[in-house]
């Protein structure tokens, strides 16, 4: 299988101005030189906390940021190079799926013209073509086909989100986006959007950049996972590998934090102490080290690049 | 005679709180909505009652009706009995009610952000309820404030005092609210979803915190969540909650291992595990009802795998099954 999207060096940073007067400015390094592929036809989730920067990669990732430097290939092609024609090509073939339905759907417009909307933009169909495509959509996400004349304020969250997922599937993407897709529906909805995105991807063959709180539904999704910590990947390998059998002291604490629902589970016991550190002011070395139960004096000096690891990549001096 | 004594020693811990009957109406312009329908439960000295639903199951509206807070004028509590420790929260005054909550009653809400005054420093919000308990002031009070800072693991609290809520971090804020709520160690405290907006490694420090602080002062807690996991770890007991009703209460073990209502297991199956990729979930069809139309009957009837004639037609009772472990099924009535 190939790789659909190739992430190399890929680094943001962020001037935000200080002091009273603004004066003074401070470089945020929200992702900071990271890289990672994802194959077609599979998931890469990117888990961690606030401010890690999981969002600022997805949203270089569809061209909504520029880097600061790095390089994004989708499919053999250079996105950064790209000139204008090739760039809204590259905007059809990535989508996204955000986590508030309620929010990224217009609610004065109806249903139909909601997930038309793309094609109107990006193709030549006319009328009667852009129905049926809006009919096989919403049959592909399990909609009747009546709610195309629906307002969004008519459907129930767990429906809205399919609304969003149909909009992003439009244009047959080859990469969608998925930023934490159910966190905003009720748990017992969550479980029908998690096994429509899975058995589209069967379906269609599209790739998902999954991101999302919820560990156990990003390992559920997964066939990879990438860790990050205050803009850097810590660990990043075969999703059941991450998820079950962590390396990086974070990846572990991470997934120590997410409570099994099985009471029975021996789960070991790992309680960070302190709060992720601000961004503008990452500690030296490994930014982990202050929090990390396992430091040593030159974890505070030395950062770890990141090597194969049981059949992962880790960055830790551990290893 | 040393039958009873060791019977005594064994004695169960007092009752703090028994809620009987709880019912609280909403009422709007599509109707009067049973927003709590009939909901008992006790939670007893040290110990956690987790309840957990979806969103419009009335875990909130129990909560909030518990110490009066339900929103007026559309929210009546219309019947029952809510006791702590043995006297009926129902038939105080306003006057009295406000020496209970903060006193005997604490809460700690979803977002702290909303429980913190943004224009006061944290120390001036600290020593309010500081003062008027122990009756300090001055340094006294100042220290007092101090320490309960530090009870709460906050690094460097003297100088804290003088932070705003803005300048600190979710997790802190949190931590805030927390201290608050022990400044008079309260009997009970109703924890409304603490964790929801605090990053991952951040919630496993609080909840520790919470636990702690809970075997240091003994007070029964509530702990509203939709998270699963988190009522593994943190609760001894566990009612879930569906339009309105507890439909399922009893020991956590238990209800974990064994669920005896059809939407109980549902929604133990529904959730997606580590050690479990490509299965595929089981999903709970439909949606979750509409409390200003709700059909006779068994309220998750029409999403239920199980229906039977009469769940159409008549609620089932609640049937106690073993070791306080109680659920409203027909499923559970023998004919």
């Amino acid at each position: 299988m190939g790789a659909l999207l190739e992430v190399a060096g890929l680094t943001k940073h962020f001037v935000v101005r200080q002091g009273a007067l603004g004066w003074s400015s401070a470089v945020v390094r929200a992702v900071d030189d990271i890289a990672f592929t994802l194959d077609t036809g599979a998931t890469l989730g990117l888990v961690g906390e606030s401010g890690c920067g999981k969002t600022t990669t997805s949203k270089m990732v569809l061209g909504l940021e520029r880097p600061t430097a790095g390089t994004i290939r989708f499919d053999g092609q250079d996105v950064l190079a790209l000139d204008a024609e090739g760039r809204r090509q590259y905007r059809r073939a990535i989508q996204a799926v955000f986590q508030d339905p309620y929010a990224s759907l217009d609610p004065r417009m109806r249903v139909a013209t909601i997930v038309a909307e793309p094609l109107v933009i990006n193709t030549a169909l006319d009328g009667a073509a852009r129905r049926r495509r809006v009919g096989e959509l919403l049959d592909l996400v399990g909609l009747p086909e009546r709610a195309a004349g629906l307002y969004p304020h008519e459907f129930s969250g767990g429906q809205r989100q399919r609304i969003a997922i149909a909009r992003a599937l439009a244009l047959s993407p080859k990469l969608v986006v998925l930023d934490e897709p159910v966190s905003a529906l009720d748990v017992s909805i969550r479980a029908q959007i998690l096994n429509l995105l899975t058995d589209l991807q069967k379906q269609l063959g599209v790739s998902y950049l999954f991101i999302a709180h919820d560990l156990a539904a990003v390992a559920h999704m997964s066939h990879a996972i990438a860790v990050m910590y205050l803009g850097k990947i810590v660990e990043w390998g075969d999703a059941q590998a991450v998820a079950l059998t962590p390396k990086h002291p974070y990846t572990q604490a991470l997934f120590a934090a997410a409570l099994p629902i099985d009471v029975d589970e021996p789960r070991e016991e790992i309680t960070l102490s302190g709060e992720v550190p601000s961004p503008l002011a990452p500690p030296p070395g490994c930014h982990f080290h202050p929090r990390c139960p396992f430091a040593m004096p030159h974890c505070a000096t030395q950062a770890p690049a990141l090597r194969a690891e049981s059949g992962r990549l880790v960055a830790c001096h551990l290893y | 005679m040393q039958d009873d004594t060791r019977s005594d020693a064994r004695a169960l811990p007092p009752t703090v709180i028994d809620v009987r009957e709880l019912r609280t109406h909403l009422v709007t312009r599509w109707g009067t909505i049973k927003a709590v329908d009939g909901v008992s439960f006790a939670v007893q000295e040290s110990e956690t009652l987790g309840l957990v639903g979806e969103s419009g199951s009335g875990k909130s509206m129990t909560c909030l009706s518990l110490v009066r807070l339900a929103p007026r004028p559309a929210a009546r509590t219309v019947g029952g009995q809510v006791l702590l420790d043995g006297d009926d929260l129902l038939t105080k005054s306003e006057r009295e009610m406000q020496r209970i909550r903060g006193r005997k009653v604490a809460m700690i809400l979803q977002d702290p952000m909303s429980s913190l005054n943004p224009v006061f420093s944290v120390g001036m919000q600290m020593r309010e309820p500081v003062a008027s308990y122990h009756g300090l002031r001055g340094r006294a009070l100042t220290e007092r404030a101090a320490s309960l800072l530090a009870s709460v693991r906050i690094p460097a609290p003297l100088q804290r005092l003088r932070a705003f809520p803005h300048q600190m971090s979710g997790g802190m804020r949190q931590r805030v609210v927390g201290a608050m709520a022990i400044a008079a160690p309260p009997r009970l405290l109703i924890a409304d979803e603490p964790t929801t907006s605090l990053d991952l490694t951040i919630q496993a420090q609080y909840l520790n915190l919470l636990k702690e602080l809970q075997q240091q002062h003994r007070f029964a807690m509530i702990f509203v969540t939709h998270n699963l996991g988190i009522v593994a770890r943190m609760c001894e007991r566990v009612a879930v909650m569906y339009a309105g009703r507890i439909i399922e209460i009893g020991p956590v073990r238990r209800i974990f291992k064994t669920p005896a209502h059809p939407y109980t297991r549902a929604l133990l199956a529904s959730v997606p595990r580590l050690a479990a990729k490509g299965e595929r979930l089981t999903a709970i069809e439909g949606q979750p009802p509409d409390l200003a139309t709700l059909a006779p009957g068994c309220a998750f009837a029409s999403r239920c795998a199980h229906v039977m004639d009469r769940c159409r037609v008549d609620a089932p009772p609640p049937v106690t099954l073993d070791d306080g472990h109680t659920t409203r099924c027909w499923l559970h009535v023998s004919a």
